[in-house]
Order: C-alpha cells, then sequence, then structure tokens
C-alpha cells in the first residue's frame, strides 16, 4: 500500500507544514515516507508545493509523478495539478479560495470552504488541518490522532492550546466530505 | 529512533557525530540548510562554524584547518564547487583530509537550482589541476547522507586526502526517516603531521610546492600509489534484482531511487530487469558492471545529465554488449516512467519481441 | 656581535633572495621578533605565492604554505582550530592586494587575531617584474613598458590606510626598511603587532615597503634611494590604527 499525495498553494499558506505533519504521522505509524518540497524563489510570496509518500515498503522512487491525492489551496495550483491527479484519485479543494472550474470525469473533487470553516473555528491558519482532515478521512492514509501527535511535537512550548482547535479542523473537514458523499449517494 | 529530516540537515547531525567541530562555508540553493543547521549546531557541540568571503575562502580555511588536524567540512552546490576546485587540489596535494559537500543544481553557468547530476565528471576526474584522485561518495536516501558522511570522514582521514559527498537538490532538500547509528570508536586521530606549533617535535611543514621535476614525480608517485589503495579498497555499489536481469539499469544517487520504481514495474510486464548502483563514482564499481554481463543483453545509464557515467560504464562494459543512456538536463528529473519506457524499447517490446 | 647571531625561528637553509632584496632583512625582523617573545613552538607561520613562497623552508616555525591570495583565510582555518598558537602570513603584494584582495579585507573585517607581514615592493617579482597594484603612476615595469599609465591601468591601492578604515583590526602600520632607522621602526612594529596577537587584540599587519633591484633593474644602493624617493612620498609611513592609546602618533 502506498499513498501519494501532494499539497498546493501560496507560500505562507502552510502547505510545506501539512505535508511534513503527514509524513511525521506516517513515520509515528512506522511507516516509510518521503517529502519532497519545491524549493528556491518562488516559494516567496508565490506557490508552494510539497510532495508525500507513505508506503508500507521501502519507497524507491521519492517523486510523485501521479498523485492518489492533491490539496490545493489557490487557484495556480489547481491548474498545475488537478491533471496530474491519478485517473479515479482524489481532488480537494479549499473552495473558499479556489473556484475554478475542473472539467475532468474520472477523479473525485471534493470542494471543502476550508478557510471559511477556519474562521468559524476562530483561525484562519488552520484550513489546511481542515483540508488534511477532509483527505484522512477519504483515505485512511494515517490516522487523525498521529497527525495531531506529529503537529504537538513540532508545536513549540506554550502553543500546545493550538492542538485542541486543530483537532476540531480535522473533524470539520472530515464532516465536510463526509455530507458531501452523503449528499451524492 | 528514527527521526524525520531534511537531507542537508541530517549531513550536518551526521558530520557533528562523526567528530567534525569545524565547518567552512558560503550560502547557495539548494544546499544552505546544512550551513544553516550547523551555525546553530556546531557552537552547541563545542565547534566551529564560519561563514566565509566566498567559497574560495572556504576551501582555503577548510585546508588551513585541516593542516591544524581538525575534522573539517565545507559544502557548496554546483558553480561553488567549480570555485573550490583549486583550493581541492592543493588539498589532495598536501594531503590534507576533509570532507566536502556537493548538493548539485543543474548547470553549466548559472544554470539553475533544481537537482541535476551534472557535475559527475568534475567530481571523479579531477575538476582541479593536476594528478589527483577523490573519492566520491553518492547516496540515495537520507539515511544514506547520513551514513556516507560518517564513512566520509573515516575515509579522509585514513588516507589523509579529500573525500567528496555527492548529492543533489531533491537529497538535499527531502525529508526521510534517518536514524543515527553509533558508530565504533574512531581510529586514533595520530595526525602527527598536522601543524600545530613544533613543541617537542622537529617542525611540520604543509605544502605542495616541488620545483624539482624529479621531486615532483616522487611526489606524484607516491599519491598515485595511495590513489591506488583506495581503488583497491574503497569500491562500493549495490545490485537490485540482478540475478537474472536481460536489462540492467546503472545510475546512481537520486536517478537510481527513480530507476529502482522502473525496474520493478518492468518486472511486473515480465522484462527481467535489474539496477546496479555505484555507491562510489570514484573508485567506480567496475567489478559489480562486469559480473552482471552474464545474463545481461544490454545496459542502460540514466543519469540527471547530458551522458557523463555513461562513458565510465562504457569502459567497464568494454563492448562486450551495448550501453543505453537516458538523461534528463537542466534540473529536469527522469520519471520512472520514462525510464520504463526505455527499458522497453531496449527488451524489444515495443516491436513485439518476446524477452522472457 | 651577539646581535648578528642567527635567530633560532630562521632555519640554517641559505636564502634564494636575490643580491639587494629586502625580503632577507625582512625574514629576519620576524624571526627576531619571534625568539624575543619566545613563541617559536606555538606559531603557525603561512606562505604565500611569489617571491616569498620558499619561507616555508626560512622560518623554523611549524610552516602551511597557501594557493596564492589566500594565505589569510589559510591563517584563518589554523587560528580558528588552534586560538592559543601565533598565527602569521607573510605576503608579497601582488598577493594581498590583487588576487588575494578579498580575504586580506574579509580577515581584517572579522578582526581576525592572526598577524599579516605585507611586504610591498610596488611589482610582481617572482614573475619577473610585471605591475603591480602597488606599481606607482609612470613607474615602468614589464607589463608597463611606458609606465603606469593611470588613465588605463588605473591607481595604486593603499592597504593600510584601506583597512585601517575598518572596525575589525586592532593595529596598521606602514614602515619601511630603506635605512637602519626605518628597520629598528619596521622590527618595533612587528614586534607590536604579534604582540596585539598574543593579547586577543584582533587583526594586526604590517605593510612594509621593500626594494626589488633585480626587477626595478637598478643597483641595489640606487634602489633604496629610489624607495626613499619615490615610495614613500605615495605611501607614507606610520600606523594607521592602533586599539593601544601609547602607540598612537
Amino acid at each position: 500500500m502506498q499513498q501519494e499525495v501532494i499539497v498546493a498553494g501560496f507560500g505562507g499558506q502552510g502547505v510545506l507544514l501539512t505535508g511534513q505533519l503527514l509524513a511525521y504521522a506516517g513515520l509515528l505509524e512506522g511507516k516509510h515516507v518521503a517529502w519532497i518540497p519545491s524549493y528556491g524563489p518562488e516559494m516567496r510570496g508565490g506557490t508552494a508545493n510539497c510532495s508525500v509518500i507513505i508506503s508500507d515498503q521501502n519507497i524507491g522512487s521519492p517523486l510523485v509523478e501521479e498523485p492518489g491525492a492533491v490539496l490545493v489551496f489557490n487557484q495556480p495550483s489547481l491548474e498545475k495539478f488537478a491533471k496530474r491527479v491519478r485517473s479515479g484519485g482524489i481532488l480537494l479543494i479549499n473552495s473558499s479560495i479556489v473556484t475554478g472550474e475542473v472539467k475532468r470525469q474520472d477523479i473525485q473533487v471534493y470542494r471543502v470552504p476550508a478557510s471559511q470553516i477556519a474562521a468559524q473555528l476562530g483561525n484562519d491558519r488552520v484550513a489546511n488541518m481542515v483540508l488534511l482532515g477532509a483527505y484522512l478521512e477519504l483515505t485512511g492514509a494515517v490516522s487523525t490522532e498521529s497527525v495531531l501527535k506529529a503537529l504537538a511535537k513540532v508545536l513549540s512550548k506554550g502553543k500546545s492550546g493550538l492542538l485542541e482547535i486543530n483537532r476540531k479542523a480535522a473533524e470539520m473537514g472530515a464532516l465536510a466530505v463526509r455530507r458531501s458523499a452523503a449528499a451524492e449517494a | 529512533m528514527k527521526v524525520l529530516m531534511k537531507g542537508n540537515e541530517a549531513i550536518g547531525e551526521a558530520a557533528i557525530r562523526a567528530g567534525c567541530r569545524c565547518f567552512f562555508g558560503y550560502p547557495i540553493t539548494p544546499q544552505t540548510e546544512l550551513p544553516e543547521y550547523l551555525a546553530k549546531r556546531l557552537p552547541e557541540a563545542g565547534g566551529v562554524f564560519l561563514q566565509a568571503e566566498s567559497e574560495i575562502a572556504a576551501i582555503n580555511m577548510v585546508y588551513g584547518a585541516a593542516g591544524a588536524g581538525a575534522r573539517v567540512m565545507t559544502s557548496s552546490s554546483s558553480p561553488g564547487i567549480s570555485l573550490k576546485l583549486e583550493g581541492i587540489s592543493y588539498l589532495a596535494a598536501s594531503e590534507l583530509p576533509c570532507v566536502i559537500v556537493n548538493i548539485m543544481r543543474g548547470g553549466p553557468g548559472l544554470g539553475g537550482i533544481q537537482p541535476s547530476q551534472s557535475d559527475y565528471f568534475q567530481a571523479t576526474k579531477g575538476g582541479g589541476h593536476g594528478d589527483y584522485r577523490m573519492i566520491v561518495l553518492a547516496p540515495a536516501s537520507v539515511q544514506e547522507l547520513a551514513d556516507l558522511t560518517a564513512e566520509a570522514f573515516e575515509l579522509a582521514d585514513k588516507y589523509r586526502n579529500p573525500v567528496m559527498l555527492l548529492g543533489d537538490g531533491i537529497l538535499g532538500q527531502m525529508m526521510e526517516a534517518v536514524s543515527f547509528r553509533p558508530r565504533t570508536a574512531l581510529p586514533a586521530q595520530d595526525k602527527t603531521w598536522a601543524t600545530t606549533g613544533c613543541r617537542g617535535r622537529a617542525r611540520n611543514v604543509i605544502n605542495s610546492l616541488y620545483l624539482d621535476p624529479e621531486k615532483l614525480e616522487r611526489h606524484n608517485r607516491h599519491l598515485q600509489e595511495k590513489f591506488r589503495q583506495m581503488a583497491e579498497n574503497e569500491v562500493r555499489s549495490e545490485t537490485y534484482r540482478t540475478e537474472d536481469a536481460e536489462i540492467v539499469v546503472v545510475a546512481f544517487g537520486t536517478a537510481a531511487r527513480i530507476a529502482r520504481t522502473a525496474v520493478d514495474s518492468a518486472r511486473m510486464q515480465g522484462i527481467r530487469a535489474g539496477l546496479v548502483r555505484p555507491v562510489t563514482l570514484w573508485p567506480f564499481p567496475d567489478q559489480a558492471i562486469k559480473s552482471v554481463l552474464a545474463s545481461c543483453r544490454a545496459l542502460l545509464t540514466v543519469e540527471m545529465n547530458a551522458g557523463q557515467m555513461v562513458e565510465d560504464v562504457r569502459l567497464a562494459v568494454a563492448g562486450a554488449r551495448p550501453v543505453h543512456f537516458y538523461g534528463r538536463t537542466g534540473g529536469m528529473v527522469p520519471s520512472a516512467t520514462e525510464i520504463l519506457r526505455e527499458i522497453q524499447n531496449i527488451a524489444g517490446v515495443a516491436y513485439g519481441a518476446s524477452v522472457s | 656581535m651577539q646581535a648578528l647571531a642567527r635567530p633560532q625561528a630562521l632555519t640554517e637553509e641559505k636564502f634564494h633572495y636575490c643580491p639587494g632584496c629586502t625580503h632577507g632583512i625582512i625574514h629576519r625582523l620576524v624571526a627576531e621578533t619571534i625568539d624575543e617573545l619566545g613563541i617559536g613552538e606555538k606559531t603557525v607561520g603561512v606562505a604565500s605565492v611569489g617571491c616569498s613562497v620558499l619561507a616555508y623552508n626560512y622560518f623554523n616555525v611549524d610552516m602551511q604554505q597557501a594557493a596564492h591570495g589566500r594565505a589569510p583565510a589559510v591563517a584563518t582555518g589554523i587560528k580558528r582550530v588552534l586560538p592559543d598558537r601565533v598565527v602569521f602570513t607573510y605576503q608579497g603584494d601582488g598577493d594581498l592586494v590583487s588576487i588575494g584582495c578579498g580575504e586580506i579585507v574579509h580577515a581584517a573585517a572579522r578582526g581576525e587575531n592572526i598577524t599579516v607581514i605585507f611586504v610591498n615592493n610596488a611589482c610582481y617579482g617572482m614573475t619577473g617584474g610585471q605591475m603591480a597594484p602597488t606599481t606607482l603612476p609612470n613607474q615602468p615595469t614589464t607589463t608597463s613598458p611606458g609606465g603606469r599609465d593611470v588613465k588605463q591601468a588605473g591607481y595604486p591601492i593603499r592597504m593600510a590606510e584601506m583597512l585601517a578604515t575598518l572596525d575589525g583590526p586592532a593595529y596598521i602600520a606602514r614602515t619601511s626598511v630603506h635605512n637602519p632607522k626605518h628597520v629598528i621602526k619596521t622590527k618595533k612594529a612587528i614586534r607590536t603587532a604579534f604582540e596585539m596577537q598574543m593579547q586577543q587584540r584582533g587583526f594586526s599587519m604590517v605593510e612594509v615597503l621593500s626594494v626589488c633591484p633585480t626587477n626595478w633593474r637598478m643597483k641595489p644602493v640606487d634602489a633604496l634611494q629610489w624607495l626613499e624617493n619615490n615610495m614613500l612620498s605615495y605611501y607614507p609611513v606610520g600606523v594607521y590604527k592602533t586599539v593601544l592609546q601609547e602607540v598612537r602618533g
């Protein structure tokens, strides 16, 4: 079993950290992981993305060609990565920011108003956790608990209060895709 | 215990654990996390971190520190390594141990900042002036970056020669799980040749100038004998599914990781493919390549350059089998799909021939 | 006759320098200083590229030979590893002012606790008298045969003055060795420079005006006179920076 995912958005939206949490959670669950960021000047104010592989086996190529899932936080990333999703794969869109159309019929598209949900929770910065929660609900790549455990390790002392809001954000994201799946059914 | 670390940072941590207490460097993408990591960690470990005014100054500081007996390292990326080459020639000529890290990016010229392997020639064929060699280690994972960093210091001291750790932008930037294995005690550091002040002994001189050609030839013979021993004792490589392989891919570093996935895909399609991964690029693992020729019909060298290591593969194969090449340049990375297509073409699948 | 005894900090090796060259005097002054300060067993010297490239044969201390212009970087590496040793470089003007301009400026700016002996003879000696950054306006050399044309080749660099503008250095002086009086002053400056280092005060440099009779195409005595008549006005001797009040002026 190998999960391959790309997280993409503006630099500063926490896309690199989101990918790192996923990789870290995989490591905590005893899996093989690889995380590769885009790097260089494009990250400063421009778009940033990272790819994550979580696998039960030794990882050969650490590069993600056709991601099983893509988490999209801005319009340029939608244009860049929608076409790369593996047929049958998942495209998760923060619909609070990204409104562009997706023409592909062979992938599952979920629009989650992640920024709106985050704002309702009282912290705009947890939008990435909303989308990550949705991704975990759909794939079960790792458990939400492992992600929160990873987050606890990277949060500096004094910021552990942020854990609870992140947990809520992940739950809201999961709920959003459950509802949307229910609506389709 | 395994931790998740960037390749660049893993090199830094492994260096400190290997007893390196001295780093001189200059910022350049995509290796900058390494000096940044050491800027924080080395002073904690009681060591010296100094950001030099240039790559040229940095390698010459390495020369001074190595000559003073320190375990010392510098790092850079391709254009910066070009600047260090004069110093590397001096280090090899003066028999000074040190570790030089090159996290390669696309060239030539200022090139780009994306991953590349286009410094293979520079690393393995000298680069700087004069007849010198250095061991070139080519890791393919963050774990191996850590392991080979530690080994690089030991090899440098063993032979009193610079050792290069050759990675690329992906390896430097990538995060993977890494554990820092406890290493057996370092061999006693008996650097009696170091210039530390001559109290209680005859004075030491670190030098590479020999105006008398007979003396310089004698010095060269001595160096060549040392390089011969390195070539004899320090070859490292890894083979993967080569036992019955008809198509053998040869690749190093990141390209080898991608090639491994392509080899697995080819096997699933019934093509008997295998992989030879040189871990030392110099000395080059000729024997490992010769040893797979019995079952092998053709070889495919895959590199993130326009075709450099392929020359050494062809030398090893010596015309016994066709050696094909597939590469991407400029910071583009070959995909497993592209490599699989090349394997298929060579296997004749594309033309309907049977391979099994 | 005690004064004429060979300093312990010089080896038995015979100097290769040309007749009338003042490198020998400056070597001796450095060696005497090392003896007087009793630091021969804890000193590491760095030879550069130029006429003094073989300095590692002459100074009876641990020595490293550096690539052209890089002696201050090499000395930095040594000093950072061995902060309690005394580290000095011995560099000519081609090495220090031209190809090694970057290294000397940054070593000085860092206040690197080393001592630099900088020998300025207004030409490239070892390669046969080419124009150096320190060659005077209108001074003929093999690469400025009609005399240095400042319109084409630009102006000489006054290194002592330039480095003295930096905050890093503890001691910057320029001296000359064209007569005994100035030789004594040079000796005093070199000793001060080494003492500064031993007191952990930071970067010290003595620029020593020197002659090159061979490449200047002059008799030794005429060369000394030429230095006095031409170089002293362009390169005034004196202490350009010191952290010690009493040395000033």
